[in-house]
């Protein structure tokens, strides 16, 4: 075990955990920020999906020990009030079904709206390939994103 | 209006009491539909409830919340059931709160299924139940402001929440009655709305948890948390046919980090007799318990255990009611052999299934025989949460949460597992991470309450991805031969099916094409196997919809005529003049799903660079066809556009009605592309997302096209029936753009992962 200081969703927070843990599991099980999700534990489904300083990251591949004092953004401090324009669009477009993947798709998408405002059909495929919906929202999910770019 | 006699749902309706309130405020613009949400509205809850029946309250404010029964695993009946509720009580959606009900049959009378989600049945059995259940509390509101006015109810309206008695000038919100109408007797009848009336039901609404979701909000099993909570995981047989014999090094693992406990658990009593949902695939595995995922994890690696064979069995299954009786075999079964086992009794006589007319006069006689055989692999369903569950078991008392399909099924088994009696257990239902059959068959929760019950602490079991894929109850592999004889005018004389698998036949003897030929026959087998199956999003139907469909393809090219005309002329003799008695469609319904099809895709108006293909198909009370069109790029077929047109009955959510055909469409897609499991020496041969190819964005469909038949009929299955014909779409759209027809699923194999 060992003490660590993180700063997650712009809060300082300290954690005691096996340095290997990954951020995934230091973020569900110690700080209680579900949102996060496990899908595969490998990097393929792109359910853990945060911000590290700003670019997309597999949680679950991502030791505490390697995230030195880079910033960590989770979907819960993706905005203040829900109201991040793809969090809006997610919703005018009532994308989710069990929702699950969501909140992975939603970071994954924000970190491609970040670097290219105006994201051609293209471009979100392949800034998006790496999430994974069993239920199948894939063309809701690139119509919320045309309208948050918008 | 309609006059329903309230009796037959009368124990639902009899509690009615005050509950303690508090004013507190609840965020509320995801309640709301179609309004920006910057608009964010405030609800302000009431001081005090008044519970008219199990399905909702009504507060002194006016704000009603409406209990969801079933659970909600993204086919949207969390909201789409309340809609009814509110429909039928005349409320303003906007005043709505909906909450996830708790499980209990006698809140909610149905035996094991009264709050049931699968099988596409939900909207459909709870459609007269949801109704009732605003209606009743509309009159009890009604008949409360009759007496405090005076008047009689019949002259009472209401609309938006509101009372009206237009001759005297009366008027008030439901929260000014609420509390005497909860002393007003349940009513004998009700009236219930003609679907002209309907303001809700059709108007689409957003999701009721669209923010939460959006937010990462806890709702999910896996997210549950419980102070002084323990992360369990299990360690099972490394292959189909294994069971636990010993732990080896227990006091290694114990001492390690964060470990609490490693222990066996045997999952189901030697002598309980089983249900169809108490299918597991493992009689005993390790467990290690801990106080972190990540400890647990690492622990549960360096589990050193010995194996040993199962014993063969004979069970006897209770079936729904049905004795059934289950040979499990003890080998490590291949795909391989099952292959060559299926082969072998598709030469062989087998279990006539229906024959209409004299089959085998016609194929003697006939002036063509076309002949072809279908297959398809196991599929792992692949949730993306994956299976999960919470128990906490105090003395004789066990509390469990998690997602779940069927608690009424699983409760028996965990009773008998944990000699505890039945009333003593509760659960709390989780929204799903996908289910598609897969959490009817919760063995997860017994195993996580005889954990609880073992470390005596409450307690999460989780599985890994790769427990999930190889711990499956998967879709069972088939095969499938169709027959076509033509006579010398190029007639359709006769059709032979030929169908088996493992451990279960695909066949549907009485669908069509049964009843639109002469000459008929369908015949079955099945091969017992001790890999664990069951229910996969349109069990059986997501096979036979593909293979027939695919054939009646190439029976309509060989016959030269269009497809949808060849079907539709098949559905004309089926209306007109059916052979045989026993056919389960309504032909009419069918062909009308294909015409609208036709005439959404525009099917008359050909484009040269575009390769379609058609499909339709009647499962679960439901009608779907689609139009597939197709482009090859880089020599992959690409998915252009799907039109899709379904025959479900009246449409409560429009909006989520359409995203759950799409999710169909697209998840059928994937499966028919890249879907697929096999075993050898019984050891699954994928684990996790980088063997086991999912669809991706990429892939899915550019555009799709929803289309509903309006013919106001009461709602059926809307789960289901989009997937299996989206099989034969992608098959036909595929002869059409590369020349070669499609018999063995997965279309695409060996295609490179894109993670
Ligand atoms: S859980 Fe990290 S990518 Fe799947
Ligand atoms: S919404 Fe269910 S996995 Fe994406």
């Amino acid at each position: 075990m060992a003490k660590f200081s993180l700063t997650i969703n712009k809060k300082n927070v300290e954690v005691d955990v096996d340095p290997s843990t990954p951020i995934l599991w230091v973020l569900r099980d110690h700080l209680n920020l579900v949102g996060t999700k496990y899908g595969c534990g490998i990097a393929q489904c792109g359910a853990c999906t945060i911000h590290l300083d700003g670019n997309a990251m597999r949680s679950c591949i991502l030791p505490i020990d390697k995230v030195g004092n880079q910033k960590i953004t989770t979907i819960e401090g993706l905005s203040n009030h829900g109201d991040h324009p793809l969090q809006k669009a997610w919703i005018e477009h009532d994308v989710p079904q069990c929702g699950y993947c969501q909140s992975g798709q939603i970071m994954s998408a924000a970190a491609l709206l970040k670097e290219n405002k105006t994201p051609s059909d293209e471009d979100i495929d392949i800034a998006m390939n790496g999430n994974i919906c069993r239920c199948g929202t894939y063309t809701r999910i690139k119509a919320a994103i045309k309208t948050a770019a918008k | 209006m309609a006059l329903i006699k309230t009796s037959v749902n009368r124990r639902s309706f009899l509690k009615s009491s005050a509950l303690a309130g508090g004013g507190l405020m609840l965020g509320f613009s995801w309640l709301a539909s179609c309004k920006p949400v910057t608009e964010e509205e405030i609800l302000t809850l009431p001081e005090e409830w008044f519970a008219i029946n199990s399905y909702l309250k009504i507060g002194d404010n006016g704000v009603v919340t409406i209990f969801s029964p079933n659970p909600e695993f993204g086919q949207n009946v969390k909201t789409s059931m309340p809609m009814i509720v509110a429909e039928e009580l005349d409320i303003d959606w906007k005043k709505v709160i909906v909450e996830q009900a708790v499980y209990s049959q006698e809140k909610f009378p149905g035996g094991a299924f009264g709050q049931f989600s699968g099988g596409s049945q939900g909207i459909r059995t709870k459609w007269q139940p949801l109704r009732m259940a605003g209606a009743t509390a509309k009159q009890m509101l009604k008949e409360a402001a009759a007496q405090t006015w005076n008047v009689p109810s019949e002259e009472i309206t209401t609309e938006n929440g509101v009372l009206t008695h237009e001759a005297s000038g009366n008027t008030a919100g439901y929260g000014e009655m609420a509390s005497a109408a909860v002393q007003i007797p349940v009513p004998e009848e009700v009236k219930l709305k003609e679907a002209e009336e309907f303001t809700i039901i059709g108007h689409s609404k957003n999701n009721v948890d669209g923010k939460q979701i959006v937010t990462g909000k806890p709702m999910f099993g896996i997210d549950y948390q419980k102070e002084g909570m323990l992360i369990a995981m299990a360690v099972h047989p490394p292959a189909f046919g294994m069971t636990l014999e010993t732990i080896n090094n227990a006091d290694a693992i114990k001492s390690m980090s964060g470990i609490v406990d490693v222990f066996p658990v045997k999952i189901y009593k030697e002598t309980y007799k089983r249900g169809y949902f108490d299918t597991n695939s493992f009689p005993e595995m390790v467990v290690v318990v801990g106080q972190s995922t990540w400890q647990v994890m690492q622990a549960k690696k360096e589990v050193e255990a010995s194996w040993k064979p199962i014993t063969p069995s004979t069970q006897t299954v209770n079936q729904f009611g049905r004795d059934v009786i289950v040979h499990t075999p003890a080998e490590l079964e291949n795909t391989e052999t099952h292959n060559s086992q299926i082969d072998e009794l598709m030469a062989k006589p087998m279990k006539e299934a229906r024959r209409d007319g004299d089959p085998d006069t016609a194929f003697k006689n006939a002036a063509k025989v076309i002949e072809r055989t279908y297959s398809a692999p196991y599929l792992a369903h692949n949730c993306m949460e994956p299976m999960n569950a919470f128990a906490h078991v105090e003395g004789d008392q066990v509390w469990l949460a998690g997602p779940l399909q069927a608690p009424g099924v699983i409760e028996p088994t965990i009773s008998d597992r944990l000699d505890i009696p039945i009333e003593n257990i509760e659960f709390e239902m989780t929204r799903m991470g996908g289910g598609f059959g897969r959490r009817a068959y919760s063995h997860y929760m017994v195993e996580a309450a005889i954990i609880s019950q073992k470390v005596n602490a409450p307690v999460k079991l989780v599985y890994t991805r790769e427990d999930d894929m190889t711990n499956g109850i998967y879709r069972p592999t088939y095969k499938a031969i169709f027959r076509a004889a033509l006579d010398e005018n190029n007639a359709l004389t006769a059709i032979h099916i030929k169908a088996g698998g493992v451990p279960e036949s695909p066949l549907f003897a009485n669908r069509f094409p049964a009843g639109s030929v002469d000459n008929y026959l369908a015949e079955e087998f099945a091969i017992d196997s001790n890999i664990s199956t069951g229910a996969f999003r349109a069990p059986r139907s997501n096979f036979m919809a593909g293979a027939e469909q695919s054939f009646l393809d190439e029976v309509a090219e060989e016959m030269g005529k269009d497809p949808i005309e060849f079907r539709l002329d098949l559905l004309k003799r089926a209306e007109e003049n059916p052979v045989g008695e026993s056919n389960d469609y309504d032909a009419k319904r069918y062909a009308k799903v294909l015409k609208l099809v036709r005439d959404k895709s525009e099917w008359a108006t050909s484009n040269p660079s575009i390769s379609r293909g058609v499909s339709a198909y009647f499962c679960h009370n439901s009608y779907a066809a689609h139009v597939l069109d197709m482009t090859m790029e880089e020599g992959r077929p690409v998915v252009q556009k799907v039109t899709c047109a379904i025959d479900c009955g009246i449409v409560v959510n429009p909006d989520a009605a359409t995203n759950m055909a799409e999710g169909g469409i697209v998840d059928g897609i994937g499966n028919a592309f890249f879907g697929e499991m096999t075993f050898k020496d019984g050891v699954p041969q994928k684990n996790n997302f980088h063997q086991y190819r999912m669809i991706r964005m990429s892939e899915a469909p550019k555009e799709i096209s929803v289309h509903f038949v309006d013919n106001g009929i009461d709602p059926t299955g809307l789960g289901e029936p989009p997937f299996p014909p989206i099989f034969g779409a992608v098959a036909n759209a595929m002869y059409k753009a590369t020349g070669e027809r499609q018999y063995n699923q997965p279309f695409l194999k060996n295609s490179k992962i894109l993670g």
